[in-house]
């Protein structure tokens, strides 16, 4: 899933100050699985801002809604008439959701309530963890199943560098060294001998490095 | 013997003799002083310096820069280029600008991470993007294709072949040690003609992991040359060894040196010790010693471990 942080309340009031019609925007997709931009964290922001107004003495409007999906453009249309009486859209959906909100509704200012962060999943409740970059080129298939772009601080394709040591990563004692884990599991695979594959350099032009990427399935694309 | 770049340390090297390297760190400022000086006191006590490339991510003068300035002084550079700064169109223009300056040693490593900042001691640049386009070990096969096949990365031709001597970094003790090896020998299959490694204190230690690249036939094809840091102070050698990644610091070694009157002067007698240590170790074709921000320290031990003057190529 998309993983996104909720971004400080002083930030989204800084934002937000100045309009008397608020919507809160969340999505009941990605976000909401991460526990930041469901209905439950809409009505959280919600609240938070109607009494931020209130502590102010100003009379401003805050409204909830949550869309199945905001990265769908016929959810983003079917919220015309929950969006238009506004001023504003704080959007808690990813940076994808909200700039479909954006597009959608070009007289309509849309600004994020979240930090969009990373592709990844729950270790545990309340822990997420990168997973992927999205790099357009997977290698799982050479590095046992784990991403050495999305969990090498230096996404070292012939890894590990000097820096990992006991397991750990030079930058944190407490994040895996992705080689480390590549290796071990490579080892219980019984298949260490691909370790000695020199990975060429990539290629990467399917990267976000190649530039903003489109894909099109021509069997059902118009 | 056909020689790939034909440098001061190729030579030594391929003669036989024990070789010697020193690191020489670049001044955080332009000022060309502070690298002379260094130049200045050890010239002619090794056969090559290694200019560090913006070493724990902190801003420094250009290793290239640094580099060329120890050539004009008559000292034979190895330039560091580490894999975090730059993509592959910036590496190998700047090794193409490396070899028209007359740089022709090479060491290609991944460098320390962005975040590393000097350990916390400077502020560095924790919010720079590193580049990690390529990583060391492709980077080392880029150099090697440049060098002998006359072709980029990207497969266009370059209109003259750069000489260069390819350098690696290993790190032969980092927990757990079993791949380390491993990881040696991709590098030498990439291309690379001589390892420094991450300072080594456990001889022992260090011997078993030799020991395993000798069986592979690693030294057949490229020269190990042992990292010593010389110690200052038992509070160093702890230090490094609870943070620096694959530095191994036996006990007995701290104990020693926080034993020591004159810790100082300890830890030149223990890096001359290493030095004798390692030179008998089956596999080792020289030491490269640091004395990080000390270099002054370097001629006293280079001198008492009987490694000066330097043989003559």
């Amino acid at each position: 899933m998309i993983v996104a942080n909720g971004k400080p309340l002083e930030e989204i009031i800084e934002v937000v100050k100045d309009h008397r019609k608020i919507l809160v925007a969340g999505c009941n997709e990605c976000v909401t699985v991460c526990e930041v931009g469901g209905s439950k964290e809409v009505g959280i922001l919600a609240s938070a801002l109607r009494l931020h107004f209130l502590n102010q003495g100003i009379d401003a409007q805050v409204g909830e809604t949550t869309l199945q999906r905001q990265c769908d453009r016929e959810y983003v249309v079917g919220a015309r008439e929950e969006v238009e009486p506004h001023d504003i859209v704080v959007s808690i959906a990813c940076g994808v959701g909200c700039q479909f909100m954006a597009e959608e509704y070009d007289t309509m200012p849309v600004v994020p309530g979240v930090n969009t962060s990373f592709m990844g999943g729950a270790l545990e409740r309340g822990i997420w963890s990168e997973r992927c970059q999205g790099c357009g080129a997977c290698v799982l298939a050479t590095t046992a199943g784990i991403c050495p772009v999305s969990r090498c601080a230096k996404r070292v394709l012939n890894g590990p560098c000097g820096g990992s040591t006991k397991g750990k990563c030079e930058i944190s004692k407490d994040l895996d060294c992705a080689w480390q884990l590549i290796v071990d599991r490579l080892k219980s695979l019984g298949r260490l001998e691909d370790y000695e594959t020199l990975a060429p350099i990539k290629d990467w032009t399917t990267d976000r490095a190649g530039g903003p990427r489109t894909r099109v399935k021509e069997e059902v694309a118009s | 013997m056909s020689l790939k770049a034909g440098t001061k340390l190729e030579k030594v090297l391929a003669a036989g003799q024990f070789a010697l390297t020193a690191e020489i760190g670049p001044p955080r400022g332009p000022d060309t002083e502070e690298v002379l000086k260094k130049a200045e006191i050890l010239k002619g006590m090794a056969d090559a310096y290694n200019v560090t490339d913006n070493q724990t991510a902190v801003v420094r003068m250009s290793s290239i820069a640094g580099s060329k300035l120890l050539l004009d002084a008559g000292l034979e550079p190895v330039a560091q280029m580490t894999c975090r700064d730059r993509n592959r169109i910036a590496m190998q223009s700047d090794l193409l600008g490396a070899a028209a300056l007359g740089l022709k040693n090479i060491l290609a490593i991944s460098g320390d991470h962005q975040q590393a900042g000097a350990s916390g001691k400077l502020k560095g640049h924790p919010g720079a993007k590193g580049v990690y386009d390529v990583d060391s070990i492709q980077l080392i096969n880029i150099i090697k294709n440049m060098r002998d096949d006359g072709v980029q990365a990207g497969g266009d031709t370059l209109s003259a072949k750069p000489a260069f001597f390819i350098g690696a970094a290993w790190t032969p003790l980092g927990p757990p040690v079993e791949f380390r090896v491993l990881r040696l020998a991709k590098k030498v299959a990439a291309g690379a003609d001589f390892i420094q490694t991450q300072a080594v204190y456990d001889i022992k230690a260090f011997g078993e992991q030799l020991k395993k690249a000798v069986d592979m036939g690693l030294t057949e094809k490229t020269a190990i040359l042992p990292g010593i840091i010389v110690p200052r102070s038992a509070g160093m050698l702890r230090y490094m060894h609870n943070n620096v990644p694959g530095v191994v610091v036996p006990d007995e070694l701290i104990a020693r040196m926080k034993d020591a009157a004159d810790p100082a002067a300890e830890g030149l007698k223990v890096t001359v010790e290493l030095i004798e240590q390692v030179k008998e170790l089956d596999g080792v074709k020289g030491v490269h010693l640091q004395a990080i921000e000390a270099e002054e320290l370097l001629p006293d031990i280079i001198k008492q471990a009987g490694l000066s003057p330097r043989p003559e190529v």
